[in-house]
């Protein structure tokens, strides 16, 4: 892929690689071709914000990126590795070392308090208990939750818990984080405030960032925009 | 936090749920243990260790009488030091109250039950009282029989010769046990055969259900048996001689074959038990599948989804199924001790390596299903509720 074409871009080394990617989903006796031969580059370190009418196959696109989903024909590479053509379990080894994820509704344990559910994915790498805890500590720290790491996820605010969502993204170091639509669910000032982090965690940390919204304001605080309509790549704004 | 916290705080996001779960795996291994022992003792083979007394009955039934006239001929083999022969009375006090009480020959009886404490002045007195009766003191105490008293007695089975079932009797002793053990038995009467070969309107005269035969010493017991077995085998009346203990048991096998009986309970017991954890994991799991997607968004493995719901289910029927064979323990311990040994439902190592094997069995027939469901779902499905 050429960087002339949609979402190419010529800051780096691309982090994530999509190449004439064809995504069709299977109902029934219904086929739905969602992404049409999509092609998209994102430079490591970049923020995109990922527009676009529902069913335009912007979640699908998020779900193949991170490693959720693999497409009906195409190439995905992140990271310098072809995802395509792993299998369920190398996927879910790759999606633990490499990806973070941050959900709408934010997905956390209810059962487990914020500390726990920040070390989830830490119990599938060899670091000890001690090194968990001590990580899991930093990354609510980042988040600014340190003070509520004790708490359940029911004695938090929407906010909060997302702040928790996106510590337990980061806790194992991943080079690339994919959001969906990770403010849908709050105000305007805690969603501000959220993207605000997602920023920090882009410019500050350097990891390479990839968002589903709806909200034209909250893309605004992507590096870029990319629009998808019908399965396609529309145009790149700056 | 371990993957095993995960495992069970998993288990108690729904407490009411899990416990009362919970208490149906422990009332299903609590009975499980208890009727596993009693198979064990109706299928345990004749054990003569010990015996001091053996019990001679009619091969086919002790409800098939045997003739008094036997009672020389008992005697007379070597190893017999005393017989005595007891005849089922079949007593019922006042309404509806049975009452084991049995028609007995009152000096050998004494003979052979040396453990019976009685002052000898009461003994005498029921050798010499036609109409007399003992009564073990659990029996007196518990319905306020005092020496001297005439007790109306019904019987379910003989009417005397006017054909009245009801019988009165002169209370001339009452017996205790001579330990706590046979304190614990003090639970029957007796009257005097004689009379009760008078005075009943059937034809058992000279009859009785079984002998007691009193060793001379413990060790002769197996080769006691076989010779009184062999000594009445192709007569009229054969015989079947055994422990007091295996008596006892055999006493209970004429209600039917107990250890069908005991296998169609605990099917009925595991299958329901099956219904309601099998209920209660799919119910958990399908409750869960966006937490189960996320987990595998998170890295974890199909394998490893299966592997949590599989552990939950394995750590509900473990813990649920230990509590209720450590309760079935204590319980038949209890039994055990309560009858004086008579039952020796204390659970021994086979009942509870036959309790794991069924822990685990259960463990996986309850979570395979749902774990394997847990195992097949797709991210992208679950997450968007599909």
């Amino acid at each position: 892929m050429s960087n002339s074409e949609p979402g190419g871009n010529s800051m780096s080394e691309p982090m994530v690689q999509v190449h004439n990617v064809t995504k069709v989903y299977e109902r029934g006796k219904q086929k739905i071709e969602v992404l049409h031969g999509l092609t998209l580059d994102i430079p490591r370190g970049d923020f995109v914000a990922l527009m676009g009418p529902s069913g335009s196959g912007k979640t699908t696109l998020l779900n193949l990126i991170g490693g959720l989903d693999q497409p009906t024909a195409g190439e995905i590479t992140v990271a310098g590795r072809r995802i395509d053509q792993l299998s369920s379990g190398q996927l879910a080894h790759w999606r633990a070392h490499n990806v973070g994820f941050v959900f709408q509704f934010y997905n956390l344990m209810p059962v487990l308090t914020a500390e726990a559910n920040v070390e989830l994915p830490l119990l599938l790498t060899r670091l000890s208990a001690a090194q968990r805890r001590k990580n899991v500590a930093v990354a609510l720290e980042v988040v600014g939750l340190a003070d509520r790491a004790k708490h359940k996820p029911k004695e938090l605010s929407g906010g909060q818990e997302q702040r928790v969502a996106i510590a337990r993204a980061l806790v194992s170091d991943p080079q690339l984080l994919v959001c969906d639509e990770p403010t849908g669910d709050l105000d305007r000032k805690t969603a501000d405030e959220i993207l605000g982090l997602v920023q920090v965690l882009n410019r500050e940390h350097g990891k390479t960032i990839v968002m589903v919204t709806h909200d034209p304001k909250a893309a605004e605080f992507a590096r870029r925009t990319l629009h998808l309509e019908k399965g396609q790549l529309l145009e790149q704004a700056a | 936090m371990t993957r095993t916290g995960w495992v069970i705080a998993n288990l108690f996001r729904r407490r009411t749920r899990t416990v009362l779960t919970l208490l149906s795996v422990i009332m299903a291994f609590l009975l499980f243990g208890l009727l596993q022992s009693v198979n064990t003792i109706f299928n345990a083979g004749a054990d003569f260790v010990g015996a001091t007394r053996l019990f001679v009955q009619a091969r086919v039934s002790f409800t098939s009488p045997l003739p008094v006239s036997m009672v020389p001929k008992l005697e007379a083999i070597p190893g017999v030091a005393r017989v005595a022969y007891q005849q089922w009375f079949g007593g019922v006090w006042q309404e509806n109250t049975p009452l084991i009480m049995f028609a007995t020959d009152p000096q050998r009886y004494h003979d052979v039950y040396p453990e019976w404490i009685m002052p000898d002045a009461q003994w005498q007195a029921f050798a010499r009282t036609r109409t007399g009766m003992i009564a073990g003191k659990q029996l007196a105490d518990q319905y306020g029989w005092k020496l001297g008293q005439k007790i109306p007695i019904s019987s379910n089975i003989y009417p005397q010769k006017n054909g009245s079932k009801s019988w009165a009797f002169d209370l001339v002793g009452i017996f205790d046990g001579k330990d706590e053990e046979w304190k614990k038995r003090t639970n029957l009467a007796f009257v005097q055969q004689d009379y009760f070969d008078e005075a009943n309107q059937f034809n058992v005269k000279g009859r009785t259900n079984f002998f007691i035969l009193k060793l001379t010493e413990p060790g002769k017991a197996q080769a006691v048996s076989r010779t009184v077995d062999a000594m009445f085998e192709n007569s009229p009346d054969e015989t079947k001689t055994q422990t007091e203990k295996d008596f006892n048991i055999s006493f209970v096998k004429q209600i039917g074959d107990i250890g069908l009986i005991v296998r169609w309970i605990l099917f009925a017991v595991f299958f329901t038990l099956l219904l309601v954890v099998g209920n209660t994991m799919a119910q958990s799991v399908r409750e869960r599948i966006p937490e189960l997607a996320v987990l595998k968004t998170l890295g974890f493995s199909d394998r490893s989804v299966l592997g949590f719901v599989l552990a939950e289910a394995f750590a509900l029927v473990l813990f649920g199924g230990l509590i209720g064979l450590a309760l079935a323990s204590i319980a038949g311990a209890m039994v055990e001790k309560g009858t004086g040994g008579q039952f020796q439902l204390a659970l021994d190592g086979s009942v509870w390596l036959l309790g794991l094997l069924a822990i685990v069995l259960m463990s996986a027939a309850v979570g395979l299903l749902p774990a394997l469901r847990a195992r097949r779902l797709r991210i992208v499905d679950a997450l968007a509720g599909r």
